[in-house]
């Protein structure tokens, strides 16, 4: 999986749950709390979906690790191997 | 005998739009069936029918306008053919399926709440004829009845609130100018009432969370994500807890009087995303465990973003938590909603000076807040209440 792939499913699921936002104007540096207004409940809505989807176990502790598009892609990617 | 009608989610509510019929004629429904869905000021809503029976006639129809009270079905109860005082051709088989459309309007005949004053001689009516017509706020004398001697009957008085549904039909426009906009003017009826007939009284807390905290985040460290639990999960099952102890926080007032209520159904503020908050409740929640408890909450979160919540959930709330959840300011005393006499206000947790054991240290704390009725509750049961809140947060059940 690129991670174009990635990026991909991660819009895709986010606009699952923010479905005012358009995935194809987000900003890759937004982050998902402070600028796209999700709060802790979507945030594991989010991180349950995308365990669901690709299989990856994103832990609490790495939260901060995915508060970005740009910067979530790249720890999925790396948790993917 | 059940005619399924508008119904309301509050005193500020006036009408709604049927968006969806959920049910067809012949259906056999079972009590808390959801059996339509209405557009509401606070959004799209799923009524439940609390009557059993089978679906006789779907009188409202899609994109309909209703005022709050107006027929939308008529559900008859298991083995309850008709109305005593009903004849049996009133609502003959074939005329179960009948659209509302197609039903001959009667003619010549007024909508409801016909203004008051100008009482007439009281018509000839049966006793069930008479009951409806004052349940959905017809005046008699205005129906003609089709009865023995002109005696107005059950299905006269259907028939003219049937008319009166057409007639009567709110513009859409009124309903519905901007989206956001009529939920903001619901919230601010209902604040605004709140703050203008509840005496508010505020009793404040501020509770240690680091052990629950360290707790939680072991339990989650051990779980996918679907098992995870939030804190604010927590903060609802010591609320519900603690609302067992001091039941007096748990009701409604109503005619100058606090009325308990028997079951837990905590309020939970979900800020919707586009403005606007809405609080359904999560029902007996005194009852869940800590997961369930979890279960539920992002249950009633997924719904209230998606626009599905239900009427009971909507109407049969006994106390509201507002959380602010993990980011934002440290305290909030909110407002009633009414008529519940409590709400429970937590700001985020803050790490901050603590002394415990004579030593300050750096621990995650917040502010707790319950605004009172005054009317119904002192302070001496709230600081009860917040006492128990305090016990249940830190009790070993869960994590």
């Amino acid at each position: 999986m690129t991670k174009d792939d990635i990026r991909i499913c991660f819009l895709e699921e986010l606009v699952k749950i923010a479905p005012d936002i358009d995935p194809g104007t987000v900003p890759p540096d937004a982050h998902l709390q402070d600028d796209l207004g999700l709060d802790s409940m979507d945030i594991l809505n989010l991180v349950t979906a995308l365990h669901a989807r690709l299989g990856i176990d994103i832990p609490e502790r790495s939260y901060p690790e995915i508060a970005t598009p740009d910067r979530a892609v790249d720890w999925i990617a790396r948790a993917m191997g | 005998m059940g005619l399924f009608a508008m119904p309301s989610l509050g005193a500020d509510m006036e009408a709604g739009q049927l968006v969806e019929w959920l049910v067809a004629p012949g259906d056999v429904v079972r009590r808390g069936d959801v059996v339509a869905v209405v557009e509401t000021q606070k959004g799209a809503i799923e009524v439940e029918t609390f009557e059993a029976g089978t679906v006789r006639r779907l009188i409202a129809t899609i994109g309909q306008d209703l005022p709050v009270g107006a027929p939308m079905a008529l559900i008859l109860a298991e083995g309850e053919a008709a109305p005593p005082d009903q004849p049996a051709t009133a609502l003959p088989a074939a005329a179960v399926a009948d659209d509302a459309s197609q039903r001959p309007p009667p003619a010549d005949l007024p909508g409801a709440k016909t203004p008051a004053g100008g009482v007439a001689a009281s018509p000839a009516a049966s006793p069930a004829a008479r009951a409806q017509a004052h349940a959905l706020g017809i005046d008699l004398s205005q129906i003609t009845g089709r009865g023995p001697g002109g005696a107005i009957l059950l299905a006269d008085v259907e028939a003219a609130a049937l008319s009166a549904t057409k007639t009567a039909t709110a513009p859409r426009a009124r309903i519905r100018p901007a989206p956001g906009t009529e939920m903001r003017r619901a919230i601010a009826a209902a604040m605004t009432r709140s703050k203008q007939t509840i005496p508010h009284v505020y009793l404040s807390q501020t509770i240690d969370i680091q052990d629950v905290m360290d707790r939680l985040t072991a339990w989650n460290a051990q779980r996918t994500p679907a098992e995870r639990i939030l804190p604010g999960a927590i903060f609802l099952h010591a609320t519900a807890r603690a609302a067992v102890d001091v039941p007096q926080i748990n009701g409604h007032w109503v005619e100058d009087t606090f009325a308990p209520a028997e079951a837990v159904n905590v309020g939970l503020a979900i800020a919707l995303r586009g403005g606007g908050l809405v609080a359904p409740a999560l029902m007996a929640a005194d009852t869940l465990t800590l997961p369930q408890v979890m279960e539920g909450m992002r249950d009633l979160v997924t719904r209230a973003r998606a626009g599905r919540l239900r009427l009971s959930e909507m109407t049969m709330g006994t106390l509201t938590l507002s959380s602010l959840g993990e980011t934002g300011a440290e305290a909030m005393t909110g407002v009633i909603f009414p008529p519940q006499v409590a709400l429970i206000g937590i700001g985020a947790p803050h790490v901050r000076p603590w002394i415990a054991g004579g030593v300050v240290a750096p621990r995650l704390l917040i502010t707790l807040t319950v605004s009172a009725d005054h009317r119904a509750l002192d302070g001496r049961l709230v600081s009860q209440f917040i006492a128990a809140f305090e016990t249940h947060l830190h009790s070993p059940e869960g994590p």
